[in-house]
Formats: structure tokens, sequence, C-alpha cells
């Protein structure tokens, strides 16, 4: 019993000391995978705060993205026309979303309009699939100038590898969120998003149209699915297995709230971190994989204390 | 003879709470019946090739709609919204494969129903959260119970016997005298066992919703601070409905691999399965026990009929596969917009007009 | 005010009886904001209690209390002659405390007939068993309580919609719905909020009607929320003002009419 304990309570932490350079290392890579999925969950609470529709298609739409991009490469158009086009493609998708599924099913509850993007899901894997085969590719890092190979750093004698893509990963999710944060302050569509977010209602009768800015939310959150689609893909590679993975910005939105930019984003770090640091220092004493389930379980006793997770507002039940 | 229910008086209100009061609607049951076991088990499916029949149609959909009855229970009664309904399957499957390694003697339909005992307890635990969290964030702790589990079927060598391949493989049972599972069981007699517990889950779960528990259910997916105000306790009612919906996938988890599969690893338990069955529950239409049957049988068949015609038309087995994923996506969400009921709805309202006809104003 | 400590006699020959809840200092806060100050009063039994003030006044938050679904940060509920302490409104639900709500609060999913019944929920002891085999004792104990039901169906004249889905329904059949879902559950203290808003004046006074029936027949106690004063003072034996959460006066409908305070409170003060 007592080594029990010190294997959960002290080894792990005598690990991370005798090796900080591994330590450093391990956060490292959970810090990227946090952006990631921190870049996933943002898709999510754009969606939810202009319509208070539960995206579930958002890690598909992810994997979408990333494929119709690399499938186009393959059919031998350019890079950078391809990532072109496949804006032009979220677009669509996000303007046929609005005028074939949004449009019909406003005013419906909650959880029919969820349903209904569970419907979205099963097509948009249907359609990738079909359109571009079902099998595993690799982005085409290069040919979008983003960059390859790693570099070292010695701290004391130790040893961190930094892939350049992660940089490139972390740095253009930064700038994404700068943008979209800019997008919502600054600009009078910005403006308006937020004015539906608050109360639809009321933005209706001052003359916003609810159905355009669907739209440019809906395009919004596939352009962060786009980049997440290549980033991910840059760092392993495109298949539809992402979409499990991508799944996990749920329980980043339930740390975070599901209104809330900086929630989704230290949410995102959380899990990000902290998965990495548990499969890797308290993993062997369950057996591996507990990547899989550690985020959603960490969201489910987070839930237990804290409903409205970090950023939420409490909310407070009338009749 | 008229699909009526003038001249139909009902004089107690017993005869009026009964599940099927109008006269025609028991006779069509009766004949559902009648075919289901005395036409079936001869001749399988007209046109069709009857181990085919058996094996690949009505055994799959028969247990598939026990489940589709159990998640339509949390779901389409409750308002509960779960992704982990293959998880729960799951836990009554290995379960099964434990107790009749343990007790090879004990009648293996015994063990079936027993095994449904443990999915409701890991149900009800997971079911917890929803007491404080309502919504999307059950669909969260709902799949981490999804993906936990999954993660013990791989890991926990214990629930397989540590077989190697990790996979569990089903044995040999008998009940009454007659071979129901492992590789010698007939197709007849595991169609026979699956129609009949399908039938007697069917009628439990009629009993259930049409009375205090299923009221309790309703009250809470309704509107729920109203249902805590008239003092319905959310706590056992979302819990009971957990137990119950999962005890229901648990039995059909069990039914899936000791009487379809005959063996099975954790793919066969995995987040793709939850959304099928979900996508059974919605097409079928949320909180009908008919529509599970409509639901479960149109889901699972549809893309063999699909696949059919593929071969007609000489396309790509594949390209099959995903129009069929396309085109039930878009039929949820088409059913979703005209008509959230599903197809216990569209049938609903044929008898309806049927009820009014000639004259319908 | 008339000397009320043993019980009174209405102005139409009713004996109103003793206590049976009183409010004592009630102040409830969300975040900074003061819903309630230091409110008193009493509810007697077979009374019916009024409670008016303007918009924003506090008065659901009132009800609010009574029932359980807002705990009071200062301040006793007192029920039956026990100090009650906090617990879940489901549990106060069971102690007989029935109401309706302001923006009705029907089961949409339910026919009228299923509606009525869930206020016979509690009353419903057949364990899990007997509900699922649905024979025998639970089949009788169903049969039992759905003829209650059909009885308060009667009372409310609403057999013709009994297995109509009640999201399909009027409004003001609606809320003559939720008042029968309340009345099933035999309750003895019957909130109403606003049973009567936007209602048109025909509706209105079948309402009336039907509180009154309501009182008379069964003895229940009610306590209701009202904007029209001319079917307050009509209704009401005692009558409680508050506004901006505050107490304003408590007495009859005639004592409250004549109150200098309700009057600057409604009509505003000329300064």
């Amino acid at each position: 019993m007592g080594s029990f304990i010190y294997s959960v309570l002290g080894d792990p932490f005598v690990q991370m000391l005798q090796m900080p350079d591994f330590l450093m290392q391990v956060v490292w890579e959970g810090f990227v995978s946090g952006i990631l999925y921190a870049l996933i969950a943002l898709g999510f609470v754009l969606i939810f705060k202009a319509s208070g529709i539960f995206n579930f298609a958002q890690g598909i739409m992810v994997v979408f993205s990333g494929l119709t991009l690399v499938g186009l490469h393959e059919l031998g158009v350019p890079a950078f026309l391809a990532l072109f086009i496949t804006l032009g493609v979220m677009y669509v998708l996000a303007f046929s979303v609005e005028r074939l599924v949004l449009r019909n099913l406003v005013n419906q509850p909650d959880i029919i309009l969820f349903m209904a993007t569970i419907g979205l899901t099963n097509i948009l894997i249907g359609l990738g699939q079909w359109i571009f085969g079902g099998e595993t590719k690799s982005m085409i890092t290069e040919q979008l100038w983003l960059p390859t190979g790693s570099s070292v750093w010695e701290p004391g004698g130790g040893l961190v590898i930094f892939q350049h893509i992660d940089i490139a990963a972390a740095v253009i999710a930064a700038l994404l969120i700068i943008c979209l944060a800019l997008f919502f302050s600054k600009t009078k569509v910005g403006r308006a998003l937020r004015a539906v977010a608050d109360d639809h209602q009321a933005s209706l009768s001052v003359g916003i149209s609810l159905n355009h800015i669907w739209v440019i939310t809906w395009f919004a959150a596939g352009i962060v699915a786009l980049v997440a689609g290549i980033m991910w893909g840059a760092r392993s590679d495109v298949s539809f297995s992402l979409q499990i993975i991508a799944l996990k910005a749920l329980p980043v939105l339930v740390l975070g709230g599901f209104t809330s930019v900086p929630g989704a984003i230290v949410g995102g770090l959380i899990i990000g971190i902290g998965e990495k640091l548990f499969e890797i220092y308290w993993g062997p004493l369950f057996g591996s994989g507990i990547e899989g389930w550690f985020a959603y379980v960490i969201a489910l006793i987070f839930l237990l204390f804290r409903p409205q997770g970090l950023f939420g507002e409490k909310i407070i039940e009338r009749v | 003879m008229f699909y009526r229910e003038s001249g139909q008086f009902k004089s107690s209100y017993k005869e009026d709470m009964q599940a099927f009061p109008i006269r025609e609607d028991k006779i069509g049951i009766a004949v559902w019946l009648l075919l289901a076991y005395l036409y079936v088990p001869f001749f399988g499916l007209p046109g069709l090739e009857y181990g085919f029949a058996l094996n690949a149609i009505m055994i799959p959909v028969l247990i598939f709609t026990i489940t589709t009855i159990g998640l339509n229970i949390l779901v389409g009664y409750t308002g509960q919204i779960s992704l982990g309904t293959a998880a729960f399957m799951g836990v009554g499957a290995y379960s099964c494969y434990k107790l009749t390694s343990y007790f090879p003697d004990v009648n293996i339909i015994i063990l079936i129903f027993s095994s449904g005992f443990f999915a409701a307890a890991v149900g009800a635990l997971f079911g917890l959260p929803s007491l404080r969290i309502k919504g999307f964030y059950l669909v969260v702790a709902t799949l981490a119970a999804q993906f936990f589990l999954e993660w013990c079927f791989i890991r926990i060598g214990w629930l397989y016997n540590f077989n190697p391949s990790g996979a569990i493989e089903v044995p040999q049972r008998e009940a009454f005298g007659f071979i129901v599972t492992g590789a010698a069981a007939e197709p007849v007699t595991r169609y026979l066992v699956v129609l009949t517990i399908l039938i007697f889950l069917t009628i439990i779960a009629g009993n259930l919703v049409r009375g205090r528990i299923g009221r309790s259910w309703m009250m809470i997916r309704d509107m729920d601070i109203a249902a805590e105000l008239i003092g319905v306790r959310p706590l056992t009612t979302k819990l009971s409905a957990f137990a119950v919906s999962s005890y229901y996938c648990g039995v059909s988890g069990a039914l899936m691999v000791f009487m379809w599969l005959g063996a099975a690893e954790v793919e066969s338990f995995d987040v793709n399965h939850s959304f099928l069955y979900l996508f059974m529950v919605i097409l079928g239409g949320l909180g009908s026990i008919t529509g599970s049957y409509m639901g479960a049988a149109f889901i699972w068949t549809f893309p063999l009929v699909l696949k059919e015609i593929g071969k007609v038309f000489e396309i790509n087995p594949t390209v099959m596969e995903n129009v069929s994923l396309v085109a039930i996506g878009v039929m949820i969400v088409f059913i979703l917009i005209k008509e959230p009921h599903g197809l216990a709805r569209l049938w609903q309202l044929g008898k309806q007009k049927l009820r009014i006809w000639p004259f319908p104003h | 005010m008339k000397d009320i400590a043993q019980g009174y006699m209405t102005e139409d020959g009713r004996q109103i009886g003793a206590v049976l809840m009183e409010l004592k200092n009630i102040t409830l806060k969300f975040g900074g904001v003061q819903a309630i100050t230091n409110a008193s009063f009493d509810i007697r039994e077979g009374e019916i209690r009024a409670i008016i003030g303007p918009n924003g006044a506090g008065k659901s938050s009132m009800l609010n209390v009574i029932n359980g679904f807002y705990h009071p940060q200062e301040g006793e509920v007192w029920f039956h002659g026990k100090k009650r302490p906090s617990m879940p409104p489901s549990e106060i639900a069971r102690q007989g405390i029935a109401r309706t709500f302001q923006n009705i609060a029907l089961f949409h999913g339910m026919t009228t007939v299923e509606n009525v019944m869930t206020g016979r929920q509690l009353m419903m002891k057949k364990n899990f068993f007997w509900q699922l085999l649905r024979v025998g004792p639970a089949l009788e104990e169903e049969t039992v309580h759905r003829r209650k039901c059909e009885e308060i169906i009667d009372f409310l004249e609403i057999q013709a919609i009994r297995k109509t889905p009640v999201g399909s329904l009027p409004y003001g059949l609606q809320k003559r719905v939720e008042l029968a879902r309340a009345l099933a559950m035999e309750p003895k203290l019957l909130l109403l909020d606003e049973p009567m808003a936007g209602m048109n004046v025909e509706e209105k006074e079948d309402m009336s009607r039907f509180i009154l029936d309501v009182n008379d027949q069964y003895g229940t106690t009610i306590a209701l929320i009202e904007h029209d004063m001319s079917v307050v003072m009509d209704l009401a034996d005692r009558v409680v003002v508050l506004d901006y959460g505050k107490m304003l006066a408590d007495g009859t409908p005639d004592e409250v009419q004549k109150n200098q305070a309700v009057i600057d409170a409604y009509l505003g003060v000329e300064n």
C-alpha cells in the first residue's frame, strides 16, 4: 500500500525533478496540442455564442477542411490555390448549413439542433470519404511554406527538441485568435455578432439579420477548423480518426465555459498539458492509453464542482 | 373493415389506459406476432435467402431494437442525451462473458438478463453528473463513459479472460435443451430467443412509460423545474432512467455478442456505434416505442438495400457505403426539420388520416 | 385591522382558521440586487391571500421563497407551526404546496389528462416492480388516481380537451390545465402566479369562479399574485402589497385601497 502511494504521489515528481529537460519536452508537447484543442474549441464557442447551437460537427469540419485541401492538391491544384478553394468550400458549407438546416430549425429545442449537427457530421464524413477517399493522407506542409525540421535546445546539459511546425502552430494559432478578437471587437459585423450572442430578439429588433450573422460565424468556425486541420495534419496526418481527437474540444469547453474565448484557450492548455503529463508520469501505473479518456474524466470531475466552467457565468434559474 | 374507433366505447378507465385501445391496432399486432413466430422461422423473409434473412437482417434488427428502446427511454422520454450507448452495451456483453465463464451451467438466458444489471449500475454511475449538469454538458459526461469504458475493455485483460486476441469468444451454451449460443447454434433458435426477449422487454418498457415512472421521466424532459416543484426528485428520476436505459443496452449488448456476432472486440462498442444507435432513435421517433422498431429496422437495412442497388448498377461498394452515410445524415436533418417525432409520428399521422377517412374535416 | 389572532369571519361568512404559513423577516438577494427586503406576513387556513405590487416588486420571488425554489438569505418560513429548514423544492411539494406559473409551465409533450396525472405522482406508491408489470395493485392505483383526475377535469370543465397534447391548446385553456394539475396534488396551500394574466374578461370571470369554487369546495388555502385590481379586490380576503421588495401594506382589500403608501406607489407621489 505504501509503495502504491509512493508511486502515485512521490515517484512521478522525483522523475520530473531528475530529468527537467524531459519534463520541459512533455510540457511543450502538451502545450502545442493544447493550443490546437483550444483552436477547435474556439470554433465551437463562435457558433455557440452566435446561435446557441452546440455544433457537434466542428470536429469533422476540421477533418473535412484538411482533407479538401490535401485532396485538391492531389488532383494537381497548386497548394495556395487549393487553400483558397478550400476557403471557398468552407464558405459554401456555412452558407448551405444556414440555408438548409439552421433556417428551418429556428426556435426548435436545443437538443434537436444538436442532433441535427450530428446528422451533419454524418453527411460530412460520407461526403469526405466519397470524394477524397477514406485513406490517411499527409499534409502538404512544405508546399504551404510551413517550416519542417527541428531545433535542439540544451539547457544545462539536457535536451529539448522543438519541432518547427509546433512553433509555427503555436504562433499561427495565437495570430488567428488575435485576428478573431479584433474582428469581433472592432468591426461592424463583430459588434452585430456580439449583439446576437447577447439577445436574439433584441438584435432582430434593431435590424440585424440573424441569417447573415449565422453564415459569417459558421464561416469563421470553418476557417478556424481549416487552420486546426492544417496544423494537426502537419503534426501527424490527415485522417478520419482526427475526428475522435477533435471531440476532446468538448471537455475543453466544459473547463472553459461554452461562451468564453479565453476560457477555451485556458481550458485547451490545461487539458493538453495535463493529459501529456498524466500519460507520461502516471500512465504506467494504469497501463497506457489514458490520453483517450483523461480529458473527459477531468472535465466530469470539474463539472461536479463548477458546472458553469472556469469563465462561464453562473446561471440563475427562473420560473 | 375500416380503421375506426367509433362504436368502440370504453366503459372503464382500465380499458381507456390500454396500450392499444383501438381494436384494429390489436388485430395488427396479432398479425405481426403471427408472422414473426410462424412465418419467419420457417421461410425467412420473402425474396431473401433464409440464412441471410435471419443472420444479417432479423437477428441484428431485433437486437438493435432493444438498444433503441433503451436509448429512447433516456433520450426520448427523459430528454437526457447519451453518446455512451455502445459502451453500456459493452458492459452487458463483457459481464455476460464473465458470468458464463464463472457459471457455465447456468441457463445462458438468465445470465443475459443478469448482465443487464451490471450495465444498469455502470449507467447509473455515469448518470450521476446529470443531476448537476444539463444538456450538452451531459454529452461530455456520457462521452467520458464511452472512452473510459472502451479503455477498460482493452486494458483490463481479466474482462476477456486474458485471451491473447483481446476478443471475447462466445462458448457453446444451452438453454431448455437447445443450443442457443456458439457456432453450433441454429439461426432459427437464436432468432426465436432474441424475438421473445425483445417482446418481453417491449411490454415492460410500454408499462413503465405509461405509468408513474414514465410520467416522471417525461416531466423531467418537458420542464425539469416544474417537475421538481411538483415533487419529482430529479436525482432518483434521472438515475432510474439511466439505469433502465442502460439495462436495455446491456441486455442488447450481451445478445449482440452471444446471439449474433459470436465474438467481439472493443471495436463493436466504439463511439461510432453510439452515434448509430442515436440515429435509430431520432429517425424512429423520440419518445416512441413503435418508433424504436422502425428506426432500428430502417437504419440497419437501408445500407444493405443500397449495397444491393449498387451491385445491380456495378457501383463500388465503398461508394455506396458513403452514399448511405450521407443519405442517413440527410434524413436525420430532414426528419428533425419536418417531423421531430420521426417515422413513428408519420405512421400515426397516416393512421389518423385513415381514422377520419373519407371525410377529413 | 381586525383582530385576527384566532382566525376571523370573512364578509361572505367563511370561517378563516389558524395560521398555516408564516413568513418572518424574509430578505432575498441576487448578487447585489435586493429582491425582497425584510418582508413578514402570514397565510391562514382557508384564506385567499393576494400579493400585489408593481412590476419588479418581488412578488414572484416571494412565491419562489414559499415553495422553496429560492432560499432567502435572512428570515424564516414557518409552515404548520414549525420552522421549515432549507430543503429542495421537491420535498416542499411533498409537504402539500402546489403552484401554477406566470409563464405556463406545463409538460408540453403530454396530453391534458397526463399533465393532470402528474399532479398525482406523489400519491402513487406502488414500487418499480409493480410499475413494470402494470397489473393488479399498480393498475388499480393508476385507475383510482385517474378517476380523481377526471373529477378535477370535470370540475374545471376541460373534458373536451382531455386527450389533446397541451402544447396545441390556447393560452386560457393551458392556464386551466395548469390549475387542474396543481389541484390534482390536493395541496394544503395553492400558489397561483398571475392566474389571469393575458386573459380576456370572459376568461377572467371563468378563472375567478374556479378559484372561488376551489377555495369553497376543497377548502384549499390560496395565495395568488394578480395585476388586475378589480379581480384582487373581489377575490382576496387579505392583501399584501410589495414595492421594490419592501412591504407597503397588509390588510383587507378595503384597508389596502385606502392606504396612502399604496396609492403613492401605484399612482406616483406628487412632490
